[in-house]
């Protein structure tokens, strides 16, 4: 007869760069390396999703293993012994970072821009001959957009429709090697997919592949101004679930609405409604 | 998962079972589950013996209810019921979950009572993972129930009956409490019907859009001496009014605070300033407050917040800063130094049950729907909401949804057959109290007899024009879910 909920109290030491630090059973290498203060690149990576290891760019070294470890998938053990800056790690990251910039448009992608410049990586050597996408955007309604010239199939967009967030199961990754592309089932368009337009897929992109549309007319009018935006911490105005919104507002007008993953009710995922439900505010 | 509802819906659709009931057969359908339980002895006897009372009465009372009665009212396969109603009995936690379609019935208070029950049979209750949940509709109908918002109640759920709930808030307030309970919605409009009801102050709702039988309550609210709206838009109950008071938007344009279904209490932020002359709610009421006399100054939320909590115990420990750093507190929260109550009635797995009384059962009997089919009338209307649209569409119909279908009536593909309609046809659609014309959407897996539509567009189709406003004496709530309708081909133009 349980009458509160279930609590575990058990901790891993392990060593990061040579520093010891307690992260509960159950944590990540990563989450022991946020512990330790060592800031990780991640891509396919996000808190309120299942890691699927596509990426490659958070891999570190540990000790008596053969190969890098991708540090967001793997659990952290007792004495393990972790280095996240070793020339082979640097190596391996620039790699990573080299190969996706050569062949994907990361210009909106500011973290990754960061971790190119930390590891010196520069995918311009690879030349012009280096395989583009080249694809015309995707403009279908007036909700979000899609930019296969920015998709680096990180799988998370694939996650968050599917068995971590919205159980929608509308896209997969179709077609292999280069032609290996994010689509709807035969590649239908989204109103004729199983799409329900909770753009979880577009919160969760690194890449701005997948983007707001409001985002995507702002930047193409060259009025996208995010170091001017306020951003505010709410509630939804429609159902009784409580999901928090955060209204994201320029020149006192909402541009985009996303929600907190940290937050317990809905850990950043939002319905149509919560997530683009908001024009009234403004309209007539 | 187990899905109970008429419709396949897509909640049906994820379900692993769905038990698509006939409208307004959920006492039938609970009742025998509750028999099923019974007669395999899959009840918690400990339970039943420690927390609850009445249970021989109840037992006596469902006993009538075989599977084969059961399957033969509700219309759910005998299989299916005997599957929900023994893995709800064997689970270690199971929930349950309802909203409007258990509540918008004649007989609310007694679907809700059957639910209650099978929960008191099998100890789903009081204990974290079980429970009875009742989903809310509206970002704040919790929070307006808790705030006092409730023809009989104070802030906190304190009885207006009770001189020493009224005492504390008298003191605070400086002015009296009326001692008896005010009006629900219903008998608002009886009252408006009898004429002791001139004058109406409406805030945030739509009834002229929204209320079952919609052009008698318009009617209602034209005879009014008086009627002020406070709103963000014009809405068609503000077109009656004689004074309307221009809102700001709750949730991107004011501080405050909200409450979901769970009872969490949650800061809701001004992002953006209001347009033109709207004013904060609490700016509006407390000006009115003052032209007439008093004197309420100009107080904030946050000030508000804290004299509700010097006067609700449930909300007592929630401070303003504590919200923030939280992300939201769930009542009961008495204390600062309390946690808050991610579940209620523990009380009930206790040694001395708090030193209350047993739960009891009810006993409840099935009441089909007030208006049943007939000849002239022979198809059921049921109305609810689409994913990307919200009630009378006041605050979603701006958004341009790619998923919208539109105003439309559900007909199955057996029913549109015999009635030779095709999707998209304009039909009449009639009911006791009106009609109006709207396009049919032909689905495979609706069942034969029963039509759906939502009420999202009022401004193309008057769909509570058909709604049947018969309602439950003891929760004021109409029978939305289940009018009799008949559909007419409309003649070819030319």
């Amino acid at each position: 007869m349980t009458t509160t909920e279930p609590v575990t109290e058990t901790a891993v030491s392990l060593s990061i760069d040579g520093a010891t630090v307690e992260v509960p059973k159950g944590s990540s290498v990563l989450d022991a390396c946020n512990a330790a203060g060592v800031d990780t690149p991640t891509l396919c990576y996000a808190e309120n999703l299942t890691p699927v290891n596509a990426c490659r760019v958070c891999v570190v070294e540990q000790e008596g293993s053969r190969t890098l470890i991708p540090s967001c998938s793997r659990q952290a053990e007792d004495g393990m012994e972790i280095k996240t800056d070793s020339e082979r790690v640097r190596h391996s990251r620039k790699m990573v970072l080299e190969f996706l910039g050569s062949g994907v448009d990361l210009s909106q992608a500011p973290d990754l821009q960061q971790w190119s410049e930390v590891y010196g990586a520069d995918p311009e050597r690879y030349g012009p001959s280096a395989a583009k996408i080249e694809e015309e955007v995707r403009i279908q309604d007036e909700l979000y957009i899609r930019d296969y010239d920015k998709c680096v199939l990180c799988y998370k967009c694939v996650e968050a429709c599917g068995d971590d967030a919205q159980h929608t199961f509308a896209i997969a990754v179709a077609g292999r090697g280069f032609d290996a592309r994010i689509r709807t089932e035969f590649d239908t368009s989204l109103p004729d997919s199983a799409c329900v337009y909770c753009g979880n897929c577009v919160a969760v992109c690194p890449t701005n592949a997948l983007q707001f549309k409001t985002e995507f007319d702002l930047r193409s009018a060259a009025n996208w101004r995010p170091e001017e935006q306020s951003v505010t911490r709410t509630v939804c105005s429609y159902c009784g679930v409580g999901c928090n919104l955060e209204l994201h507002v320029q020149d006192e007008t909402i541009v985009k609405v996303t929600s907190p993953n940290d937050h317990s009710v809905t850990s950043g995922h939002l319905c149509i409604k919560g997530r683009f439900g908001w024009s009234y505010v403004h309209g007539e | 998962m187990f899905s109970v509802d008429p419709r396949r819906t897509s909640s049906a659709k994820f379900a692993d079972v769905w038990l698509g009931l006939n409208v307004g057969t959920d006492v039938a359908l609970s009742n025998t589950v509750a028999n099923h339980i019974i007669t395999n002895n899959l009840h918690n006897k400990e339970f039943i013996a420690h927390a609850t009372q009445g249970f021989e009465a109840y037992a006596e009372s469902v006993s009538t209810w075989t599977l084969e009665r059961g399957s033969a009212v509700t219309g759910v396969p005998a299989e299916a019921i005997a599957e929900l109603a023994e893995a709800y009995a064997t689970a270690e936690t199971a929930q349950l979950l309802w909203t409007l379609g258990i509540t918008e019935h004649h007989n609310a208070v007694d679907n809700v009572l059957s639910l209650c029950n099978l929960a008191l049979l099998t100890g789903h209750i009081g204990r974290w993972g079980s429970g009875l949940v009742p989903l809310r509709g509206q970002n704040n109908v919790q929070g307006g129930g808790d705030m006092g918002a409730l023809p009989n109640k104070l802030p906190g759920f304190q009885d207006i009956v009770d001189p020493e709930a009224r005492a504390k808030f008298e003191a605070v307030w400086g002015a009296p409490v009326p001692p008896e309970p005010g009006r629900h919605l219903t008998l608002m409009f009886e009252g408006m019907e009898t004429g002791d009801m001139r004058a109406v102050y409406c805030i945030g709702e739509n009834p002229a859009d929204s209320e079952a039988d919609v052009a008698h309550a318009r009617k209602m609210l034209g005879q009014l001496d008086m009627l002020v709206v406070q709103d963000i838009f014009l809405t068609r109950t503000a077109e009656l009014a004689d004074v309307v008071f221009p809102a700001s938007v709750g949730w991107a344009e004011s501080d405050g605070t909200v409450t979901s279904s769970e009872r969490r209490v949650q800061r809701v932020r001004a992002a953006v300033p209001p347009p033109g002359d709207a004013r904060d709610d609490i700016e509006i009421i407390t000006m009115l407050a003052n032209h007439m006399g008093a004197d309420w100054g100009k107080p904030t939320s946050h000030e508000l917040w804290d004299e509700l909590r010097s006067l609700s115990p449930l909300h007592q420990g929630m401070s303003w800063e504590r919200l923030e750093a939280e992300g939201g507190l769930q009542w009961p929260c008495p204390s600062e130094d309390h946690p808050g109550s991610p579940f209620l009635h523990g009380w009930l797995w206790t040694e001395d049950l708090g030193g209350r009384d047993p739960s009891p059962f009810s006993v409840v009997e099935h009441a089909g729907p007030i208006e049943e089919l007939t000849d002239e009338f022979p198809l059921r209307l049921t109305t609810g909401r689409a994913l990307d649209s919200y009630n009378t569409g006041v605050q979603s119909g701006s958004m341009q949804s790619p998923i919208r279908y539109g105003n439309a009536i559900d007909l199955s593909t057996a029913d549109a057959e015999r009635l030779g309609v095709a999707d998209g046809e304009t039909v009449r659609v009639v009911s006791p109290r009106g009609s109006v014309e709207m396009p049919v959407r032909v689905l495979e897996d609706l069942p034969v007899g029963l039509t759906f539509t939502t009420f999202h567009f009022p401004e193309l189709v008057d769909v509570n024009v058909l709604t049947n406003d018969a309602w439950d004496k003891r929760s004021g709530t109409a029978e939305f879910k289940a009018a009799s309708i008949r559909i007419e081909k409309l003649q070819p133009v030319g």
